[in-house]
């Protein structure tokens, strides 16, 4: 005998039993994990394997066979490395120093001033970074606007080619970095909470100390971070403006061009470096939202 | 007086910033190589735009840029979805792996992809050129695109998926009658910033491109490293005006939306 | 015989090892409006959603007209669900919310512009077809999410509490219009919600839920009048709800008065549960009456006086169109077809453990017990390991302890009846059930923490 198809079932999709029980269990659409696929296969192919091979070459010699010689041989560029992390944090705390009361003044203007404000601080940000080292290095350059202007007061320095040079560089690189993810925490301070301790006696230093800064914290976090972990990995800023003073990312480049493996040795360990640092950023950041 | 220390502080922060840019701009009309003003011309523009090296460089940077966004936007929407549905540590553990490019040293990221290109092509028999530099752009914008899809997901109703399955849809139906209309202003910012990071990227270009595909950025270095370059200065100019236009433009419609949305 | 159109068969649904339903059976007739009532978390959703096939159970079948369609998928049932928040396409207009599946089935232009036309007459949102949704008022996207399902012509509509987000007054006219509706279209509508009110005022028949079982299935008047046990007399409606015993048929204790009825059939001297509504209870002159009380609270509620009277130190509720005044004394009179009697849910009057000592400490005097993995000490008591106990735990020896420091853990509260002295709680643990006294209102449908007083318990050693 024949099944009669139920009207409870859309006429257009009338179906076998075999059907039903091929679909049983069988996921699709936005509540399935199979759309990650692609991307996971990606990851594997575009993001591990690299970084395994970074891991693989740093730790054998030009035959393949296993050797820490890579390691020993970082020794030669250590100062290089703690160099670069000197003016990777001279430069953050310029750029926090700087940014912190901009990023306040520019909580406090109203919503439409805000996203002007915040427009024109991105325009910099999207020349591209090559040519804003250039400006610098036109700026700073022998005969330039700069020594010129400092030649008519009798000044006479070297402005480029130094770590003075670099700093500068990098500050006007990052900055921007440093005003916004602490301008996009200040902004969600509600007024309301600065004018209640006011309104509770605090004066204008405790309303900042006890109310302002804790609250921004988050912000000074990812600032730090975004600013510090390019500064120190950058390449090119030094070679514009340092002269012969190079930085850890100029010499991975270097190295890079004719041993593969001593140049994934030094990559490996600036990874580590900047990984350590994220981390403590973060525990810091964690604990510091803890203690409020 | 607060107010007018303030106004001065902005006006300081700002003269930093866009001095050099200015600078750089007004010397691209200079009729000299060097720092001494020597009149006005604008030879340095017809100079830049009878390069055609700088141009073929351009255009390979908007090829570039507008197939890893796209290529991007299209693998990273299908991830945030995936990944969604993955619980727990699993998918903290899949959404780590994917960041690894934001944070990681870009440097980090294109020597590591040198190493895959380099080996992959003595294995097979291919220079780094074009495509491997669209691979590497696509893998470090797609993060991105995660990124900007998954909050979207995560406000989404989810009886809207479910209401359409309801009303006959397929599951594929679903997502492209229904669910993309949602996530659309996630998956549009991710494009945004794939294609911008992609016409900016300097870095992990270097390390993939071969000895002779050349973008834009990529072009800009040969041209300033170690030298007074002219028509660099041409470039920033018509760099800065095209930015400072369509950042404008974008703001100009983003508070019209505003406004509109609050009528 | 009705024609039974839908029919779930001993489902089971669990979610991360939580069960969610157990053992559920429904048919579903054609052409009715069944409600599934219940409070939130019993499981009535999930039964919606697994008709509606988001979801799969891991056990069971569900039939449409007899045939097996567990597994297949939402958008090949011709079944429509109108959904809580309405889940209207936020990018479409009105007219292509309501087209939307009638685009899908590819019927001619014409004909669906007709359709939805006609269905937007049916909701009284004749003229609304350019407007957005995001414009629209609660009750008229609610009108829109209702025409969206209706206009696909689904012989099943199912509405999952479609009148949550409505105020009162715009919630009881569309109960009205959804049950006109539901007459007008000849559909079979499965609604549900935690509203008894809602269930009883629309539904043909009401399946009362809790904790992830059918308590009771019936016409409104029946579940109202004869529920099926204490949690179901309690959830719909007022109710005085006391622990009697069945002295004989016909024949029931309460609060040591005995009192005519006219059920039959249960035991002798059978522990029960006695259900006797507000408005069932006449005052009478105390002289005579078998009931007295004092009047201790009147409050006016329009149509009747709602009365607290304490009656052998239970607290009983009266409606009555005559207000007493308070401290005066009354008597009560309930005819013998308005006192009813329903089986105890719980039905030992005590919680029994058996068990083996795992662990005794002779210098402390403490013996220790496994209770569902865990270990349980009893202070003052010493019993050799691995000896047989017989633990028996009054109701008034369990309490509801603060987070981590009870005894049983992650403890499901099923049901908290006021017993007109006080709560009667039933709990559900991995592995069994528990009846606890409290005076205290606890929140049903939630996880609490444990604890056991010892020091009331009966412990015996047995063979």
């Amino acid at each position: 005998m024949k099944t009669k198809k139920s009207a409870y079932l859309s006429p257009k999709n009338r179906f076998s039993l075999e059907t039903v029980k091929r679909r049983r269990d069988s996921q699709a659409g936005i509540k399935s994990k199979r759309p990650a696929i692609p991307y996971l296969g990606w990851m594997l192919v575009f993001t591990i394997i690299p970084l395994l091979m970074v891991l693989y070459y740093a730790f054998t010699d030009d035959t393949g066979a296993f050797t820490l010689r890579n390691f020993v041989n970082i020794a030669d560029y250590s100062h290089i490395f703690l160099y670069s992390l000197y003016v990777a944090l001279i430069s953050t705390l310029i750029c926090l120093v700087l940014a912190y009361p901009m990023s306040f003044s520019i909580s406090r203007c109203s919503e439409r001033k805000q996203s002007i404000i915040i427009m024109f601080l991105m325009v910099p940000m999207w020349m591209n970074f090559l040519l804003r080292v250039y400006a610098w290095v036109l700026i700073l350059q022998s005969y330039g606007p700069l020594d010129t202007l400092l030649q008519l007061f009798g000044v006479d320095v070297t402005l480029i080619g130094n770590t003075g040079a670099i700093v500068v560089g990098m500050v006007y690189e990052f900055l921007p970095f440093m005003i916004l993810p602490i301008h996009a925490v200040m902004s969600k301070i509600d007024n309301s909470l600065i004018e209640a301790a006011q309104d509770l006696g605090c004066n204008s230093f405790f309303v900042f100390r006890k109310v302002v800064f804790p609250l921004s914290i988050p912000g000074i976090i990812s600032g730090v971070t975004m600013v510090f972990v390019p500064t120190a990995s950058t390449f090119l800023v030094a070679q514009y403006l340092g002269g012969d003073q190079l930085m850890i990312g100029d010499v991975i480049e270097r190295v890079f061009q004719f041993n593969h493996n001593s140049g994934s040795a030094i990559a490996l360990v600036l990874m580590i470096v900047i990984l350590g640092f994220l981390v403590f950023m973060n525990r810091f950041g964690d604990k510091e939202a803890v203690g409020r | 007086m607060k107010k007018k220390s303030q106004k001065i502080y902005f006006g300081v922060i700002m003269a930093f910033l866009y001095l050099p840019i200015l600078y750089l701009i007004a010397y691209s009309f200079n009729d000299g190589k060097t720092s001494v003003w020597k009149g006005f011309t604008l030879k340095w523009y017809t100079a830049l735009f009878n390069d055609a090296q700088i141009m073929t460089s351009l255009y390979n940077t908007l090829i570039i840029a507008l197939l890893a966004s796209v290529i991007a936007t299209v693998l990273g929407t299908l991830a945030a979805i995936g990944i969604y549905n993955f619980k727990g540590g699993v998918r903290s553990a899949i959404q780590n792996v994917s960041n690894i490019p934001i944070v990681n040293p870009e440097i980090v990221t294109g020597v590591s992809l040198m190493l895959l290109f380099t080996f992959a092509g003595t294995l097979m028999g291919f220079e780094m050129g074009f495509v491997t530099v669209l691979l590497a752009h696509i893998g470090f914008c797609t993060p991105y695109v995660i990124l900007n899809v998954t909050p979207r997901l995560k406000q989404m109703d989810g009886s809207l998926y479910e209401a359409a399955l309801d009303l006959g849809c397929s599951p594929v139906q679903a997502f492209f009658k229904v669910v993309i209309h949602e996530l659309m202003p996630g998956i549009f910012s991710g494009l945004l910033i794939s294609f911008t990071y992609s016409l900016d990227d300097f870095v992990i270009t270097y390390f993939t491109r071969g000895s002779r595909f050349q973008t834009l950025p990529v072009q800009i270095y040969t041209m300033t490293h170690q030298r007074i370059n002219p028509k660099a200065n041409a470039l920033s100019a018509l760099l800065f005006v095209t930015v400072l236009v369509f950042l404008i433009i974008s703001n100009a419609v983003s508070s019209r939306k505003d406004t509109e949305a609050a009528r | 015989m009705k024609k039974s159109v839908v029919s779930l068969k001993d489902i089971n649904f669990k979610y991360s090892n939580e069960v969610i339903l157990n053992n559920i059976s429904l048919d579903i007739y054609d052409k009715e409006f069944i409600t599934l009532l219940g409070p939130s978390g019993c499981g009535k959703t999930t039964t919606l959603r697994i008709i509606a096939g988001f979801e799969t159970p891991q056990e069971g079948e569900v039939y449409f007209d007899g045939e097996p369609v567990k597994g297949l998928p939402p958008h090949m049932r011709n079944v429509n669900t109108v959904f809580q928040k309405y889940a209207l396409f936020p990018h479409l207009n009105v007219f292509d919310n309501v087209a939307f599946g009638l685009k899908l089935k590819k019927l001619p232009k014409k004909e669906i512009e007709e359709k939805v036309k006609k269905m937007l007459a049916v909701v009284d949102l004749k003229g609304y077809e350019k407007r957005s949704v995001r414009s629209l008022s609660g009750g008229q996207q609610q009108r829109v999410a209702i025409a969206r399902a209706l206009v696909c012509d689904p012989k099943l509509v199912l509405l999952d509490e479609p009148l949550g987000a409505l105020d009162l007054k715009l919630r009881k006219d569309m109960q009205i219009e959804l049950k006109q509706l539901q007459q007008k279209t000849q559909k079979t509508f499965v609604y549900v919600t935690h509203d008894q009110e809602e269930a009883l005022t629309m539904s043909d028949r009401v399946v009362v839920m809790n904790n992830g079982v059918i308590a009771q299935i019936g016409k409104p008047e029946d579940v109202y009048n004869e529920p099926a046990n204490a949690f179901v007399a309690d959830f719909i409606g007022e109710a005085n709800i006391l622990n009697g015993i069945m002295l004989r048929d016909e024949k029931v204790r309460i609060l040591g008065v005995e009192l005519d009825c006219v059920d039959k059939g249960f035991a002798h001297d059978q522990p029960v549960d006695v259900v006797i509504r507000p408005e069932d209870i006449e005052v009478v002159d105390p002289s005579g009456a078998k009931l007295v009380g004092i009047v201790e609270d009147v409050v006016f509620k329009g149509v009747h006086y709602e009365m607290s009277v304490r009656c052998h130190n239970c607290q009983w509720l009266i409606h009555s169109t005559v207000a007493q005044k308070v401290g005066e004394e009354i008597g009560m009179h309930v005819d013998p077809f308005n006192i009813h009697i329903m089986e105890k849910m719980f039905l030992e009057p005590d919680n029994t453990i058996i068990t083996e000592v795992y662990y005794s400490d002779k210098e402390n005097n403490t013996t220790t017990f496994l209770l569902e993995g865990e270990e349980v000490t009893i202070p003052d008591t010493y019993y050799e390991e691995g000896k047989k106990l017989r633990i028996v735990l009054p109701p008034d020896a369990l309490y509801i302890a603060g987070d981590g420091v009870g005894m049983l853990d992650e403890v499901y509260i099923e049901s908290v009846i006021w017993k007109g002295e006080h709560n009667e709680i039933i709990l559900e643990s991995d592995e069994r059930k528990w009846i606890m006294q409290s005076d205290i209102d606890e929140q049903v449908a939630t996880y609490v923490s444990l604890g056991f007083d010892f020091s009331k318990a009966t412990i015996c050693e047995v063979r």
